[in-house]
């Protein structure tokens, strides 16, 4: 694998709260809307891909990023959700996660 | 969401007009025409290529996913093969999907219940599964999955039990996903084939479970 993974299977990630959708360039953004700024657990490492977000524009996206299967708690994505068993995965691209540190206690 | 209509008219003398050419067309349409006659004319493929991956692409359909999952149902080891590289098990029982995107198939189990959707577009496993419904590729399907999972599921007659988890997996990146359904009970010692005939497209797409018949 090219790239170096920054997370591991059951690190917390937050889903970065950025809008380059917003920004005075045409942008091309896999990160769903109701995601960012969220906060998940990673389920799995599917590899390295190139950044699709190149890719629509015809640059060949590398260095390669890696891919990973997130995992949210379901009803809280939404607003006054409780959460209860279920959940929603999305792949998203590194670059994308930020990691989440638990707060020190005493 | 109904897809089928009814002929519900008795034929008479006049319901079958003359063959006329149809009405103008939608504007995709006549791009779509331009587009590919212009890259004809220049050579980048022939109309006969364009026809070959027609008839393949036509030719891709849910039965081919049910005999994955119902060779995996029999067959503990080709399971394994088919959740470790769901493309090169295909290819084991002749579904070529080599040239497309990566097909990864989501295993339910009595506490884990997979719901696919792409909220983004309509990523769906074509390579397997021939092109999806209609429904799925609807903004309605598509905001829905992911805000109200069990309310989808109920409006296609499925309902689980609060304990069991409903997985909604959002296929952003450029994986495709396939469910691979429980085994229903009251199926033991059925053959392939019979178990086949049990694996709707729907229950692929995770908005219904396999049945066996009473």
């Amino acid at each position: 694998m090219s790239a170096q993974q920054r997370f591991g299977p059951g690190d917390r990630v937050r889903v970065r709260l950025d809008w380059p959708e917003t920004g005075p360039r045409r942008v091309h953004i896999r990160t769903p809307h109701y995601l960012r700024g969220r906060i998940g657990v990673v389920e799995r490492l599917f590899g390295a891909f190139p950044n699709p977000e190149e890719l629509a524009f015809g640059k060949p996206g590398l260095p390669e990023q890696p891919l990973y299967q997130v995992r949210f708690e379901q009803a809280p994505l939404w607003a006054d959700g409780a959460a209860g068993t279920d959940t929603v995965v999305a792949d998203i691209y590194e670059h994308w996660l930020e990691p989440v540190t638990e707060a020190r206690h005493g | 969401m109904a897809e089928l209509h009814h002929h519900d008219h008795t034929h008479g003398p006049d319901d079958h007009a003359p063959i006329a050419a149809h009405g103008p067309k939608p504007e995709y349409a006549v791009l779509e025409r331009a587009v590919r006659e212009l890259l004809i004319e220049k050579g980048v493929f022939a109309a006969d290529d364009l026809r070959r991956q027609i008839d393949l692409t036509d030719s891709r359909n849910p039965s081919q996913g049910a005999r994955l999952v119902a060779r995996a149902w029999t067959d503990p080891a080709f399971k394994q093969r088919l959740l470790a590289d769901a493309k090169k098990a295909a290819g084991e029982i002749g579904v070529d999907c080599s040239n497309a995107p990566d097909v990864v198939v989501l295993e339910n189990t009595p506490k884990r219940h997979h719901l696919v959707v792409c909220t983004l577009c309509s990523c769906y496993p074509k390579a397997i599964l021939g092109i999806p419904p209609a429904w799925y590729k609807s903004v309605e399907y598509r905001a829905r999955a992911v805000k109200d999972p069990r309310g989808v599921l109920a409006e296609f007659g499925t309902t689980l039990p609060r304990g069991v988890e409903v997985r909604v997996v959002d296929s952003t990146a450029d994986l495709r996903y396939l469910v691979l359904p429980m085994r229903p009970a009251g199926t033991e010692g059925w053959s392939e084939d019979r178990l086949a005939a049990l694996v709707t497209r729907d229950s692929m797409i995770g908005v219904t479970t396999p049945v066996a018949p009473a």
